[in-house]
């Protein structure tokens, strides 16, 4: 947990406008590899969500930069969706993704949501209709988030070829900004996304260079600021 | 209606999976109730039951078990003669149909025993789709007949290295291969879990051992039976068996696996001790800790070795429809030896659980009683387990 507070204030200098912190859930189906065996590796720690709150709470006192949680509903249900969302509200969580929770099943999510003034980011798929693709932009704040390939979380060597027609598609059918993730593996791609969205979400990438053996954070820093220099640098 | 549109028995169901998956299941829901209300589906499906799998199966007073335990007539639904040996061809002949109407060329399952995996492995052998099969390590290793008939059949078995390598973990991995290849891959869900609108479609399809044994009954016993005795993992031959029941007076138990013991670490006995939660994409009891992570199940049965349960026998728990109580390893290693010893059938582990609790039950109820049991599947997948133990 103390080097997941370094990481943060790591990635802030380095560039990173929003860190996504991950919530371990022993049954991850939406990620890959990667992301599996850091959750394992949080949970054989004994993480939980108290003391991911308090590590927020510590973190606060050092920066402001706004911080999402990615978690498995179950987590929260067991933890209390209210007393989850005021425990983001009391110490600095500015937005929740749960990408086992589609729109038809937040209700009650996004009602706390607002109550609190949490954002509740929800996902687009490359399979969403345009029905739903309305749906989901309206349900979601903060900002939405495009999944650029059917599958898992996890890093691809190429990015699908309908993502700029599908990006441009959600963009033109809401104001809020639409950040595209799952699969962005290196500075390339980032900065081939950032050219049709108005976020790039790496996680896969970033936790392998953690995850290897004695993961060295200069490493990370110097990954996440050429990340940074990519995507920034194009605006 | 049970469920609602939305997936919802009461306050259980629904469909929480990722939104990749809504469009799939959207279309599946919409494709299963047109095909649902259409003559030639239906009877496709009944003529594939009856001259494929062997339908109807027997109800069968057993006689010396009867006799042995003294108390009320057990009855046997027998399952167990079934083509690939288990009440699961029921609904995978349903499920290929479906991907074949919905011609979707490649199917994918999960499998705790392997039941599962053979009968899916064996339609899609006989309506030649390419199948692939996820079954956790450990029942890789305690399963292995069943694995090797799935190859036979022409599927290819992923080994899962996950989490405990069982049933939970291979539908995790079965989920992120549909999440991955949803576009050309139907996934056949085993149980009546999962995210709406398979609980209903695969109870719909199991329906037909209750529908079945209700009208044997007459015949057999010349009235409805008192008890109605299931094994439950995910719950698919109990739900098939109680569903056309709910409205009659007939008393339902749902038996689960108590493993160790209910009060040890190590059982099964999921709405016996679980907790609500959301597993696999739908909410539901499960075997949880604290923190809302899933407890790894044990049971001696493969089939029953899951922390999850179907949505509906939640639901059936809460308005006291069903109850459901719990056997351990010894002791469905004891019903295990009475019907083979008894009755010369030798049932398969998780059906042991039934047959276990059915002689309890039958021990204490007066001889003008009647208990049936779903006998869900026959023994030979479990023949090295039960030479390890005994």
């Amino acid at each position: 947990m103390a080097l997941t507070g370094k990481l943060v204030l790591l990635l802030e200098r380095s560039g990173a406008d929003i860190v996504e912190l991950g919530i371990p859930f022993s049954d991850p189906i939406a990620d890959g590899p990667t992301i599996q065996a850091a959750s394992y590796r949080a949970l054989s720690k004994k993480v939980n969500l108290i003391k991911i709150f308090a590590l927020v709470e510590k973190l606060r006192k050092e920066t402001e930069i706004p911080l999402v949680f990615m978690t498995y509903y179950n987590p929260i249900l067991k933890y209390g969706l209210g007393k989850f969302f005021e425990s983001c509200r009391r110490t600095g969580v500015d937005g929740v993704i749960v990408p086992d929770l589609p729109v038809e099943e937040s209700g009650e999510l996004v009602r706390l949501g607002k109550k609190t003034g949490i954002r509740t980011i929800f996902l687009v798929a490359p399979t969403s209709t345009k029905d739903r693709i309305r749906h989901i932009v309206k349900r979601s704040s903060g900002f939405v988030y495009y999944v650029s390939s059917t599958g898992v979380t996890g890093t691809r060597r190429s990015l699908p070829a309908d993502i700029v027609k599908k990006t441009r598609l959600i963009r033109s059918m809401t104001a809020k900004p639409v950040a595209v993730g799952f699969g962005v593996s290196d500075i390339k791609q980032a900065a081939a996304v950032s050219r049709i969205a108005d976020g790039v979400i790496v996680g896969s990438a970033i936790v392998k260079i953690i995850g290897k053996g004695g993961g060295r954070l200069i490493d990370v820093k110097r990954f996440a600021a050429g990340l940074a220099e990519a995507i920034h640098g194009r605006k | 209606m049970i469920p609602d549109k939305g997936g919802y028995f009461g306050p259980f169901g629904g469909k929480f999976v990722p939104e990749t998956l809504m469009s799939a299941l959207e279309c599946l829901r919409k494709e299963y109730l047109k095909l649902r209300k259409e003559k030639s589906f239906r009877d496709e499906f009944t003529g594939y039951l009856k001259d494929y799998a062997g339908r109807p199966t027997m109800l069968y007073l057993a006689k010396r078990l009867t006799g042995h335990v003294g108390g009320a007539r057990i009855y046997l639904k027998r399952e167990d003669l079934l083509h690939t040996g288990a009440h699961k061809i029921n609904n995978t002949l349903g499920q290929a149909l479906l991907a074949v109407r919905m011609k979707k060329p490649r199917v994918i399952a999960e499998t705790g025993a392997g039941q599962h995996g053979v009968a899916t492995a064996t339609v899609a052998a006989l309506f030649g789709l390419k199948c692939e099969i996820f079954m956790g390590d450990e029942d890789v290793h305690r399963q292995a007949i069943n694995v090797f008939k799935m190859k036979m059949l022409g599927a290819k078995v992923n080994p899962v290295h996950s989490g405990s390598k069982t049933l939970k973990d291979a539908m995790n991995e079965a989920m992120r291969d549909w999440v991955t290849n949803v576009r050309d891959t139907y996934y056949v869900i085993g149980s009546v879990a999962g995210p709406h609108p398979y609980p209903m479609m695969v109870r719909d399809f199991q329906s037909v051992i209750g529908i079945e044994t209700r009208r044997q009954s007459f015949n057999v016993i010349g009235k409805l039976p008192d008890y109605i005795v299931a094994c439950v993992g995910g719950g698919s031959n109990a739900m098939g068996i109680f569903y056309p029941f709910l409205k009659d007076k007939v008393k339902l138990v749902g038996v689960e696996a108590a493993g160790l013991g209910i009060n040890t670490r190590k059982h099964a006995a999921t709405l016996c001790k679980g907790s609500v939660g959301v597993l696999h994409g739908s909410k539901s009891y499960l075997l949880q800790d604290s923190d809302g992570q899933i407890k790894i199940a044990h049971s001696i049965s493969a089939g029953l070795d899951y922390p999850g349960v179907g949505p509906e026998h939640s639901y059936l728990k809460s308005t006291g429809r069903a109850v459901y109580a719990a056997v351990t390893d010894k002791e469905a290693l004891e019903g295990f030896n009475m019907l083979t010893r008894l009755e010369g059938i030798i049932p398969a582990l998780e059906s042991s659980h039934a047959v276990y609790h059915a002689v309890k039950l039958a021990r204490r109820l007066p001889k003008s009683k009647n208990i049936v049991v779903c006998l869900s599947g026959r023994g030979d997948k479990d023949i090295d387990i039960v030479r390890g133990v005994l």
